[in-house]
């Protein structure tokens, strides 16, 4: 395909400023066409994957209106995680019984905490394939690259979920608050060491991450010194965690009450020391002071960017994109939507060179996958399969080098921040053949693992699709889904012609066959040929390597 | 030099068929020297081209019925090949192929050739898809298989593939599909065990390193990146390529013939030394309803054009071959879903029909036209169909025993049933050399009386012994009734058959004894 058709095929937008993989857009409001196309786009950076039900839905909406819609929390909170790990004569020695949940239970042995996040690590990828028509669940992922941490380090499982739930609070609430709120989470205080942290002998690792990693970064116009990062650690001492009531809690006696002084680029801004209980309000100063700094906004947008659009950012987009919004953040005091709003709505967002190149993670390729294709899972309610299936797909992705729970480090995936590869280091040669053999597996013989069989009924995902009887009209709807990238004329002839028809030149042998089926969905010979012709298209679709790129 | 490489090229397979049919046979598989220098199966390096027409092939406009010729044109006297132009055989007086097909002569007369008349499977379906998944995966015409026979019998040559997989004694992709990503004959029972190479132009941007274009884009840097990982991680790329490198020239191939460009590459690939056993090759465009031929010469047209692409695409394909001093490695064979009716249409053509024959080629097969000429009809009605004699599941399993030298514990596990035996492959090559019963053509094995009959008639079948079975299809191929299968001695037996439920009209009954078979055709009348 060469350029020119690229840039026709997925938008009438005038693309005379564009050159080579440059553009100049920024964050005016898109006014162009609103097609499956641009609705795809937004689905599949917004959700996991775009199943074709969401696909219908958005679709019937203005752009801005599917944009609102996307931004609006999820009010409830998910059902907690249950006790799903009661087998093989395994007993939860706290007394949690099977089904019941264990996030306030005692915290128990290793063993048990080991169970419990395994269960943990199913329930969170239950509720990303269940998710609701909305950002929230990808913002959760968002800010679980952005503030890592690691179970392996936390190792009290009720911790783990704590935080998760911490997450899923502030996911579209206010930066700020949920740095407050990161800041003393029991969770991130083992993960890091703050609970450690005392007058007497002050750990300075979460502190330093709070600047180098969670708000300033690293950036050339990021000038914070050594000695604020030994500032924040003295207004950070004192922070403890209470393992029965699974909270965190200030201790006065361990705060040190000296005043901290920070560096000429914060001012030489000077917080005064507290003594007793209001020594907590120090954290509040600090984040006052941290949080003028424009740094912090134009940040956390670039991550954004990298995470929804693309992990380059050139010049215009720094200029056109990234300050524009971090203006919009500040403006907002940092809350969370107005900028995802501007992001989303842009003409910068529809560009269709900002199109399809987003390397899927391996939880958007996983997830998503099972979305789009509506992969059957047992539900909640059966607990003991329900939890089994989910955990074996969260291992499919955890071999795919995205464990979630357990990023390699405080700085999240590489992925997201490893320059010059970035995105593209989640497909190597030992993470290709392991997609490529998860998607076999699902469309031919299924995936068995955890004891549990999980497989793709093409039929589900063809039924969706507005003209299955015509093979021509099939091909392409099913490609307007899954891919974001056209095909060429011939790759598609070859699909059609080579996979589906198996060779023979006639469209409508499809259509008998298809129409045969559907007369009578129960002749179990016709079906299975449907099913084994949708099997062979869908198999090579998800081949090919334009099924990698949302 | 290996002893075997040796034999072949101490006894060039030119001259085999002269030096075996001049010898006793029995003489020769006798020989120490020889059972000595020939050990079976086990080392075997055969190797299996499978070409695939696709549509479904009219075989009575492929391999004409010579010997009645009025009835076969007045059924299709549009599209007809007129008798002056069918291309004779060696030795045959009855049977003669389509003028396009001079190459696949050319081998018959030299003695490299089978011609396996009206092979089909009991109660054939006529869908093109469901009719492909038969012959692929060899099932009975009711039954889905998740596996594909050619996948079976890489089974038991590559246990637990692809764990372990490749390996020292199998470096090499156990099967290759030239055109397509998954034919269901190669799948095994731990998945597909094929490796596809897209097309002719993907297979040399392997060898060539030439990039699909990609956009100039975001888009198309990570797409590219994507591929580049893609194709490193296809664990067969470097084998290909090393083999594909050690060939530098290949004989003279036909232009603008896909099926010739398909089978040069795999040519080229067993000539690279490619320890690959089967290749599958295709060509589409045998769905021939409308405007098979030509209206003013029947030797040209559609079919013609497609007929002579696969002789000439053969004959390229076995010169190369001889060329390389390869070709006795390889045994190639031509199949398609289904056949075409016996009347044509009124648009110049056919519609699907029920069997048609399988061309079987190589230095080893033995040259052969096995069968009878499908009966024509006086007058013939749009439902005439060829009636099958062999089933198709019989030329695999005899390819696998009489090539492959699969032992007959494996081959009933591959076939999943026991077919019949044919002479299609030269004994010496699993060096089991067994005399061929000689049929004589005028024998009669099987005849009915009355006939035409009413509600009964009385079967009478001399067999030689052994598993001894009847079937009666109908005229669409349809299984209707199997009244004799069984063990038997020796001898003359008679069975009273009961076609009391049949409806009244014409029937075939197939009498099958070992390697021979004999199709009679039978009527019901009120």
């Amino acid at each position: 395909m060469d350029r020119r058709s690229f840039l026709t095929l997925n938008s009438s937008r005038k693309a005379a400023s564009v050159k080579g993989g440059r553009t100049f857009t920024g964050i005016a409001p898109y006014t162009g066409t609103w097609g499956t196309a641009q609705v795809v786009h937004l689905l599949k950076r917004a959700m996991f994957g775009a199943a074709p039900a969401d696909v219908k839905h958005f679709a019937a909406m203005s752009m801005n209106q599917a944009v609102d819609a996307l931004l609006v929390p999820i009010a409830t909170m998910p059902a907690p995680p249950v006790n799903s790990y009661q087998t093989g004569g395994y007993i939860d020695p706290t007394g949690v019984t099977p089904g019941a949940p264990w996030v306030t239970a005692p915290e128990g042995d290793e063993d048990l905490n080991d169970a419990r996040r395994y269960s943990y690590k199913a329930w969170w990828t239950g509720i990303m394939l269940n998710q609701s028509r909305s950002i929230h669940e990808k913002m959760v992922l968002f800010w679980h690259n952005h503030f890592a941490t690691e179970t392996q380090t936390i190792e009290d499982a009720r911790f783990m979920y704590a935080h998760n739930v911490m997450l899923r609070t502030h996911a579209l609430g206010n930066f700020k608050a949920l740095t407050k709120a990161v800041t003393i989470d029991p969770g991130m205080l083992v993960y890091l060491n703050g609970y450690l942290n005392e007058k007497t002998s002050a750990d300075e690792n979460y502190a330093r991450e709070l600047l180098e990693l969670f708000t300033c970064g690293k950036g050339p116009e990021s000038l914070y010194q050594e000695e604020d990062v030994r500032a924040a650690a003295h207004v950070l001492t004192g922070y403890k965690v209470d393992k029965t009531n699974i909270t965190s809690y200030f201790d006065p006696t361990k705060h040190d009450i000296e005043n901290k002084q920070f560096s000429s680029w914060f001012s030489n801004k000077k917080i005064t020391g507290k003594t007793g209980m209001a020594g907590a309000t120090e954290l509040d100063d600090m984040l006052n002071i941290i949080f003028v700094q424009q740094e912090v906004a134009k940040f956390i947008c670039r991550k954004l960017y990298q995470f929804f659009i693309y992990y380059d950012i050139d010049s215009a987009a720094e200029a056109e994109v990234i300050t524009p919004l971090a203006d919009i953040f500040r403006a907002a005091n940092y809350d969370i939507r107005p900028v995802l709003a501007a992001l989303f709505k842009s003409e910068h967002f529809y560009d269709p060179l900002n199109m399809s190149c987003l390397i899927k993670s391996p939880v958007d390729y996983t997830v998503g996958m099972c979305r789009e294709f509506g992969v059957k899972f047992a539900p909640a309610a059966d607990y003991m399969n329900a939890y089994a299936q989910w955990r074996s797909l969260q291992a499919a992705a955890g071999n795919q080098q995205q464990n979630i729970g357990d990023p390699p480090g405080v700085s999240g995936w590489d992925a997201y921040y490893l320059a010059p590869q970035f995105h593209e280091l989640w497909i190597n040669t030992d993470t290709l053949p392991k997609r490529n053999f998860l998607a076999d597996q699902l469309i031919t013989t299924g995936y068995i693992s955890m004891g549990q069989t999980l497989r793709i009924d093409p039929l589900v995902f063809t039924q969706q699709l507005p003209d299955p009887a015509n093979p021509v009209l099939l091909i392409n709807d099913a490609l307007a889904i899954l891919y974001r990238m056209d095909l060429s004329d011939a790759m598609k002839a070859y699909l059609k012609n080579d996979i589906l028809l198996k060779g023979q030149q006639q469209d409508y042998y499809w259509t008998q066959v298809w129409n045969l089926y559907t007369s009578d969905p129960s002749d179990a010979m016709n079906k299975a040929l449907v099913v084994d012709m949708l099997k062979a298209l869908y198999k090579t679709i998800m081949n090919l390597s334009e099924y990698h790129l949302a | 030099m290996k002893r075997r490489d040796f034999l072949r090229y101490t006894a060039p397979a030119s001259i085999l068929p002269t030096f075996i049919n001049g010898f006793s046979i029995k003489a020769f598989a006798a020989s120490p020297f020889l059972a000595a220098l020939e050990k079976t199966a086990l080392d075997n390096d055969h190797v299996l081209v499978m070409i695939q027409l696709n549509g479904g092939n009219d075989g009575l406009n492929m391999v004409i019925p010579l010997d009645q010729y009025s009835k076969y044109q007045s059924a299709r006297s549009n599209i007809a090949i007129p008798e002056g132009r069918v291309l004779k055989l060696a030795g045959q007086t009855k049977t003669g192929l389509h003028p396009a097909m001079t190459g696949v002569k050319q081998l018959y007369d030299e003695g490299h050739v089978s011609i396996i008349q009206s092979v089909g499977y009991p109660s054939p379906n006529f869908s093109h898809f469901r009719a492909t998944d038969i012959w692929l995966t060899g099932s009975d015409a009711n039954v889905v298989l998740e596996t594909g026979w050619g996948g079976r019998f890489l089974d038991t040559e590559y246990a637990g593939y692809p764990q372990g997989y490749p390996n020292a004694e199998m470096p090499d992709p156990p099967a290759i599909q030239i055109g397509s990503i998954v034919s269901p004959s190669f799948v095994g029972t731990g998945g597909s065990m094929g490796m596809a190479v897209t097309s002719p132009t993907d297979f040399y941007n392997l060898l060539e390193n030439i990039e699909e274009n990609t956009p100039n884009t975001k888009a198309g840097k990570e797409l590219k990146y994507i591929r580049q990982i893609q194709k490193q991680t296809n664990r067969y790329a470097d084998v290909i390529k090393a083999a594909a490198a050690k060939v530098t020239s290949q004989g003279p191939y036909p232009a603008n013939n896909h099926l010739a460009a398909q089978l040069k590459i795999v040519a080229r690939l067993v000539a690279g030394g490619l320890k690959t056993r089967l290749y599958m090759v295709s060509i589409g465009g045998f769905d021939t309803h409308a405007n098979q031929t030509n209206s003013g010469d029947t030797t040209t047209g559609d079919h013609a054009h497609l007929l002579g692409n696969v002789s000439s695409a053969i004959k390229a394909f076995m010169d190369d071959l001889t060329m390389q001093k390869k070709s006795q490695r390889v045994v190639g064979m031509t199949f398609s879903e289904f056949g075409r009716r016996i009347k044509s249409n009124g648009s110049m053509g056919t519609d699907h029909g029920n069997s048609a024959p399988m061309i079987v080629f190589g230095d080893y097969v033995n040259q052969q036209v096995l069968g009878n000429n499908p009966t024509m009809p006086d007058a013939a009605s749009p439902v005439d169909n060829v009636p099958m004699q062999y089933d198709f599941r019989s030329v695999y399993a005899s390819l696998l025993e009489q090539w492959f030298c699969v032992q007959s514990a494996d081959l009933s596990k591959i076939m999943l049933n026991n077919y019949q035996s044919l002479p299609l492959v030269n004994g010496l090559a699993c060096s089991v050399v067994t005399g061929i019963p000689g049929i004589g053509d005028n024998e009669t094995l099987i005849s009915n009386y009355p006939n035409p009959f009413t509600t009964k008639t009385v079967l009478t079948y001399k067999t030689r012994g052994g598993h001894t079975m009847i079937q009666v299809f109908d005229t669409m191929g349809r299984l209707v009734g199997k009244p004799v299968d069984r063990q038997h001695a020796a001898g003359t037996y008679t069975h009273q058959f009961d076609g009391e439920h049949l409806p009244t009209g014409t029937y075939y009954v197939r009498f099958q004894n070992g390697a021979a078979q004999q199709v009679r055709t039978m009527m019901k009348i009120r």
